[in-house]
């Protein structure tokens, strides 16, 4: 799959004379193209720090631009503005403006690690991906993602009890997403599985929503992971600036 | 890696084998049993972290993974056996993070210490995955060997998915001569599965992803994907789609339908988890190998090709 660069050129930045004549040599039309220079002035010399101190950023200085990671890349075989490579470009360069265009789709990530693998540097872009996700939410660029829902809603039940119960977390994910449980196909997908269970097995899926599984003896793991998830979140908050933010809000009234 | 016939493994379940893929745990349970393998769950096991956690966190994870090694380790296991990818995979980096990355060893001895139980060292326990143990403990000839009706004249597409293979960095026993399974292109389903005597087809997107992390959230994505591998096994002329991995099989089945009702694609390949396929293999009836509890009815092409 050769790449599909996206173009850094503007098209109102492309000039072009449909009738010039240089010294009696007629270069009219696409002869005359000529791409009028830009300068960028307003970097944000803070981003790369900030991405890389989210989890999975990392080590997105080390990237030298092979190309490796959008070339192997599953959700760029399928939209080729979801491009790896560029992002950690922009993101190195503090060029803020340009990596805000593509704000909404670099959620969208599947994490099948095929970048990670390909990667002769080991930035490991999969991590970056979601560094960057995590920094564009949290600097308010963009609204909370589907995917980001489903991790912390997931997130939650396992430091609560140890484990997941899959009805729980789907109908969970469904309300908070703002969906509905009444869609057809997923209607037609319980339905096939109902009609061929036999009632004492279809009893017990019931009950599971009811006795949900846990892990016996968990309420110190909780405790310890809840501690820590509260200890990141500050950090986080101030490598970003946000409490900053915050207080000037409250100062402002 | 060798395992004996004769070694019991820990056997580390998961949330997923709990849940939507009851018909894993006991298609693997069943096989485990007919072949004469032994194994025993993990005590009081939780959540390996799946492919949630570490979007809040890596070394969340880390610390999730590595509770369930310590306990394998203090119940006296060398090695633990853990059929979905996902848990695998997660099993497998903790080894590798606890092994090379200080501030996971930090954190881990942390929360340990906290929660009140050993804090698990690299190079403890092993951990296989499902086909590992069978390939490694009884083989193509174990299986030959078991094999009542087999599996003539069913084709199929053996799917690994991502996590199986990916980061290459995680699996040091792979890719390392003969006998070793493949990073790139993968085949210890598809020689169990010949050797029960079915006919593996040449199958390029066996390791490409459905895209089970956004499975539902952001489905129309996963569709399309799931969609392409479903139409690849048919083009390849596969009857059915072999599984090894819960995300990957609950994501094929469940797309499957929603492509017929959302995009007017409809696709007849079915879809199976290999250890369903080898239970039926060696004459163990639908039913115990969970073959109803799939979303999909698998059932009608089994009776078709005359292998129940």
């Amino acid at each position: 799959m050769p790449i599909h660069e996206v173009s850094l050129i503007k098209p109102e930045n492309i000039i072009e004379h449909e009738e010039l004549i240089i010294d009696g040599v007629d270069v009219s039309g696409h002869w005359s193209t000529f791409i009028e220079p830009r300068a960028v002035t307003d970097y944000n010399e803070e981003m790369e720090k900030e991405i890389s101190g989210l989890a999975g950023g990392e080590f997105i200085h080390r990237c030298w631009q092979c190309g490796s990671c959008t070339n192997a890349c599953t959700i760029n075989a399928m939209n080729s503005d979801f491009n790896p490579r560029y992002w950690i470009y922009l993101i190195r360069m503090g060029m803020e403006d340009e990596l805000l265009i593509d704000k909404d789709i670099i959620w969208q990530c599947v994490s099948c690690n095929k970048c990670t693998s390909a990667c002769p540097r080991d930035v490991n872009p999969e991590g970056v991906m979601k560094a960057t996700a995590h920094w564009l939410e949290l600097k308010g660029h963009t609204p909370k993602p589907n995917s980001m829902i489903f991790d912390e809603g997931f997130s939650e039940q396992v430091f609560k009890t140890g484990k997941i119960e899959d009805g729980l977390v789907l109908r969970d994910f469904l309300s908070k997403s703002g969906q509905s449980l009444n869609q057809p196909w997923l209607i037609s997908m319980v339905f096939g599985l109902v009609k061929k269970l036999p009632l004492t097995m279809l009893t017990r899926l019931g009950l599971a929503t009811f006795f949900r599984p846990k892990t016996r003896d968990w309420g110190n793991a909780r405790a310890a992971i809840e501690e820590y998830v509260a200890e990141k979140e500050v950090e986080k908050h101030q490598l970003l600036g946000l409490d900053g933010h915050q207080q000037k809000d409250m100062e402002n009234g | 890696m060798s395992s004996s016939k004769d070694e019991t493994v820990a056997y580390y379940p998961g949330c997923a084998l709990e849940g939507t893929a009851q018909s894993y745990d006991r298609s693997t349970k069943a096989i485990g049993k007919a072949l004469g393998l032994k194994m025993k769950e993990i005590d009081n096991w939780n959540c390996c972290g799946a492919m949630e956690v570490k979007n809040i966190d890596p070394k969340l994870q880390t610390y999730l993974s590595a509770r369930n090694l310590s306990i394998a380790e203090d119940m006296g296991f060398k090695k633990v056996m853990a059929p979905c990818n996902g848990c695998y995979h997660n099993l497998k980096k903790a080894e590798f993070d606890l092994a090379n990355d200080p501030k996971s060893v930090e954190v881990n001895a942390r929360l340990s210490k906290k929660a009140g139980h050993k804090t698990y060292e690299p190079g403890k326990v092993e951990t296989i995955h499902a086909l590992d143990w069978i390939k490694d403990s009884v083989g193509e000839q174990g299986i030959k060997d078991k094999v009542k009706g087999g599996l003539k004249g069913l084709k199929i597409a053996n799917y690994y998915g991502c996590m199986y293979t990916r980061p290459r960095h995680i699996f040091p026993e792979k890719d390392q001569g003969e006998n070793s399974e493949s990073i790139d292109k993968p085949h210890y389903m598809d020689d169990l599965l010949d050797a029960a005597g079915a006919e593996s087809v040449e199958y390029p997107l066996k390791t490409s992803c459905c895209g089970g992390a956004h499975t539902l959230s952001d489905s129309d994505t996963s569709t399309k994907l799931v969609l392409n591998l479903l139409q690849a096994a048919e083009a390849c002329g596969a009857d059915v789609i072999a599984t090894e991995c819960p995300t990957c099989h609950t994501g094929l089945e469940m797309h499957q339908i929603r492509a017929e009702k959302v995009f007017g694609k409809k696709t007849n390949v079915k879809i199976l988890y290999f250890t369903q396929l080898l239970g039926i293999a060696m004459g163990l009836s639908p039913r115990k190998v969970g073959v109803h509890e799939n979303f999909g009815d698998a059932l009608p092409l089994l009776k078709d090709k005359g292998l129940v």
